[in-house]
């Protein structure tokens, strides 16, 4: 199972390098999005898939999964949510004063 | 209860927080914004004081104890630069009372440097790494809003980059925690420090080792500093004063932190590397503050040149050479934000920031001038300007561990930095003076004051070296021996 | 442009309770069992978002007349104010205590600092949300 999702993790970084390489805004914002869910999967993985019960007090099982992962997934989902959301209505501001999304277009800071 | 050690990074957050619901009240918003960064400061000397007493003090956050909660410590190195952020963020705050304008003012921007501040003091006194990733984020996500504030189309695409290239490197981050994660089941550093040394630094944790390097490499602009000169020149003067004086050497501290607290065992792999790139930054960043014209450039390339600089002290990892990269570090955060506001104030007085078209300055503005003259006295190193006690300690590091390729290195950049603002000097504030009296814009004695505090401190921080002695050697000793900080976090 | 979508707008007036009610329910049982602040506030977030792309933005904003960045502050201020509550007791930052307590109709009932915690991050969450898709639809 545990190589399943490494390699599901593999082929969403790779989804997520060709879209960051594209000249496309928009299509590297999904990009870094894809990235950092591919992420999630990894920590999920390196904590181990194991076969628990839910880490809750109240389960009384023989074993438990690790919390630990699921909370710095949560707490990264978070964060990147806010950077996907602040990049994409900083790349609408940018396409509506710049009028393009070329990335190509965006090049050198000399003009002002 | 050492309750108080978490108050640099919350009582900013609170702040940030409270400053947004008096939006249009800017006038109290400057003063409570300024009045944290003081509380801060003295917080921080506070603190500082108590661990030379105490020793490292630390906070386990909703009392769960490590390596189970989350924590926070503080040891002599993170409060002193705690306290220097202190010190740099009030002055830039002052400069910014004048120069930044009512649209940035009413649009939340004391929030945002508060929390950027908090987002930078919570990266220096975590215990966590995780809990770093977090700060490291709060920090990045100010900062992203920092620098597109105002929204001139040279800002929004130069943040498109910059946020583009932090969320590739905090990408790299979450990657090499989740490894680390997988491979010694643990995140609190000093518990993973213990780990480590006990399973031996084995050729998996060097790689992932390595994954961080990248990580803080990125963030701190060691060789992979591509992205710096483009972002820190978009944002208002203020802004980029505060980014070039805090946002690399967070990532710098982190370097230290990660490679004296958890990978020193392979120091011939590690090390080198750091060697190795911080020499090539050496190279890349004098190239770059004589490859320009524009202030801005040159200034942002001079960022780089330090970063080398602090990093050199960490490659040789000697006693005098990790003190010595500690001064630079205080140091540098001060002159760097100092150059950047000096270099803003010349843009705002000509309105180019090309050298080519400034000429004759010091006519007009001679205390400018002078002030420019002294930090780039301070920043070659001349003594007895804060510099100086640095590069000394640095290169002595250098010579008894024997890396003379890195010690001329980093001596002959400074030369470079030298030879890049004396010709900033040269054409701008020497020659001809092109600004008649009746064109010339008054300057503001508010952009005035900030410049000459901070030329104060970097006088002050030169001669006054000796009294910073013990803290600087504790932070130094802390970092070399890792069992003290091991023993203030999991036994007691 | 006015959709006028008469179908969408009769059930959206019922759904919105529904998952109104869902929300709660998640942010009240996230004490002891899945959910929590985060993801009530993200349901609630959702409740609103429908009423703003069912009926037209400024309807709605008259209806609800809050800054929603406001309301992620007011969020974030009562999450970190709960944090320096524990200042108060002494006790190390971000510590979170419960107690039973006999309550008039709902009987002995256990309420936990960490409630308004929660309920500060769903606020948070609430405001950030809407105030993301506002400002990217307000001015399509």
């Amino acid at each position: 199972m545990e190589t399943l999702i490494i390699i599901l993790s593999g082929v969403l970084v790779s989804v997520a390098t060709y879209l960051i390489l594209s000249r496309s805004l928009i299509r590297v914002i999904l990009g870094t999005a894809i990235l950092s869910h591919a992420a999630h999967l990894l920590i999920m993985t390196m904590g181990g898939l194991k076969d628990g019960s839910v880490p809750l007090l109240g389960e009384e099982a023989s074993s438990y999964t690790d919390a630990l992962p699921q909370a710095l997934i949560l707490t990264s989902i978070v964060i990147s949510f806010a950077v996907t959301a602040l990049f994409l209505v900083l790349a609408y501001r940018t396409y509506t004063e710049v009028g393009t999304d070329n990335l190509h277009a965006l090049r050198g800071f000399k003009d002002e | 209860m050492n309750n108080i050690i978490v108050l640099p990074m919350v009582i900013p957050v609170l702040i940030g927080i409270i400053l947004i619901f008096l939006g249009p009240y800017t006038k109290a918003q400057r003063w409570i914004s300024l009045g944290v960064m003081v509380a801060n400061a003295g917080i921080s000397i506070y603190i500082l004081n108590r661990i030379q007493t105490e020793g490292i003090l630390r906070l386990d956050f909703g009392g769960w104890t490590p390596p189970f909660g989350i924590l926070f410590v503080a040891d002599s190195f993170s409060m002193i630069l705690v306290l220097t952020t202190s010190i740099v963020t009030s002055v830039c705050l002052i400069y910014s009372f004048f120069s930044i304008g009512k649209a940035h003012e009413t649009m939340f921007f004391y929030s945002f440097v508060n929390f950027l501040v908090a987002g930078v003091n919570g990266s220096f006194l975590t215990g966590d790494l995780f809990n770093l990733y977090v700060c490291f984020e709060i920090m990045l996500l100010a900062s992203y809003v920092l620098i597109a504030l105002g929204g001139r189309k040279v800002q929004l695409k130069e943040s498109i980059k910059y946020v583009a290239i932090n969320v590739l490197s905090s990408w790299f981050f979450l990657v090499a925690i989740a490894y680390l994660y997988g491979t010694v089941g643990t995140l609190n550093m000093a518990h993973l420090s213990e780990r480590i040394a006990e399973a031996g630094q084995t050729p998996l944790l060097t790689v992932i080792s390595i994954l961080f390097l990248t990580v803080f490499g990125l963030k701190s602009g060691l060789l992979l500093y591509f992205w710096l000169p483009g972002s820190y020149s978009a944002p208002p003067t203020a802004v980029a004063a505060l980014f070039g004086a805090l946002l690399t050497k967070v990532g710098i501290y982190a370097m230290f932190r990660v490679f004296t607290l958890l990978f020193y065992h392979e120091t011939s792999i590690t090390h080198t590397i750091i060697g190795v790139l911080a020499g090539l930054t050496l190279i890349g960043g004098s190239i770059g503050a004589l490859a320009y014209k524009d202030i801005r450039q040159i200034v942002s390339y001079n960022v780089v040149i330090a970063v080398g600089f602090i990093l050199v002290g960490l490659a040789v990892a000697t006693p005098e050479a990790i003190e010595g990269s500690i001064y630079y570090l205080m140091h540098d955060m001060i002159v760097k934000a100092l150059l950047f506001l000096l270099a803003g104030t010349m843009i705002y007085l000509t309105g180019t920031a090309n050298i080519d078209y400034m000429s004759g300055l010091i006519r007009n503005y001679p205390l400018l001038g002078w002030m420019f003259f002294i930090v780039m006295m301070s920043l070659a190193g001349i003594p007895p300007l804060s510099g100086f006690i640095g590069k000394v300690l640095v290169g002595q590091g250098a010579a008894d561990a024997g890396s003379y390729i890195l010690l001329a290195l980093a001596f002959i950049s400074s030369i470079f930095v030298l030879y890049s603002l004396l010709r900033v000097f040269l054409s701008c504030f020497w020659g001809e003076t092109i600004i008649s009296v009746e064109d010339e814009v008054p300057l503001k004695k508010g952009m005035l004051v900030p410049c000459v505090l901070l030329t104060l401190v970097t006088i002050g921080l030169g001669l006054g070296a000796e009294s910073l002695a013990p803290y600087v050697s504790d932070a130094a000793n802390t970092l070399l021996n890792p069992d003290v900080y091991i023993d203030a976090v999991l036994n007691d | 442009m006015k959709i006028n979508n008469v179908i969408l707008q009769a059930v959206t007036k019922i759904v919105v309770f529904i998952i109104l009610t869902l929300a709660v329910y998640l942010f009240l049982s996230g004490h002891n069992n899945p959910g929590g602040g985060f993801i009530g506030g993200l349901v609630l977030a959702t409740a609103f978002v429908l009423l703003f792309i069912v009926f037209d933005i400024e309807t709605i904003q008259k209806a609800l007349p809050f800054d929603f960045k406001k309301v992620a502050a007011l969020g974030a201020f009562l999450a970190v104010a709960t944090g320096f509550g524990s200042l108060l007791f002494d006790a190390p930052f971000l510590s979170q205590s419960f107690g039973y307590f006999d309550l008039p109709f709902f009987g002995k009932t256990e309420l936990a600092t960490v409630t308004i915690f929660e309920a500060g991050v769903a606020l948070a969450v609430v405001g950030v949300v809407v105030t993301i898709i506002l400002s990217i639809s307000e001015d399509v």
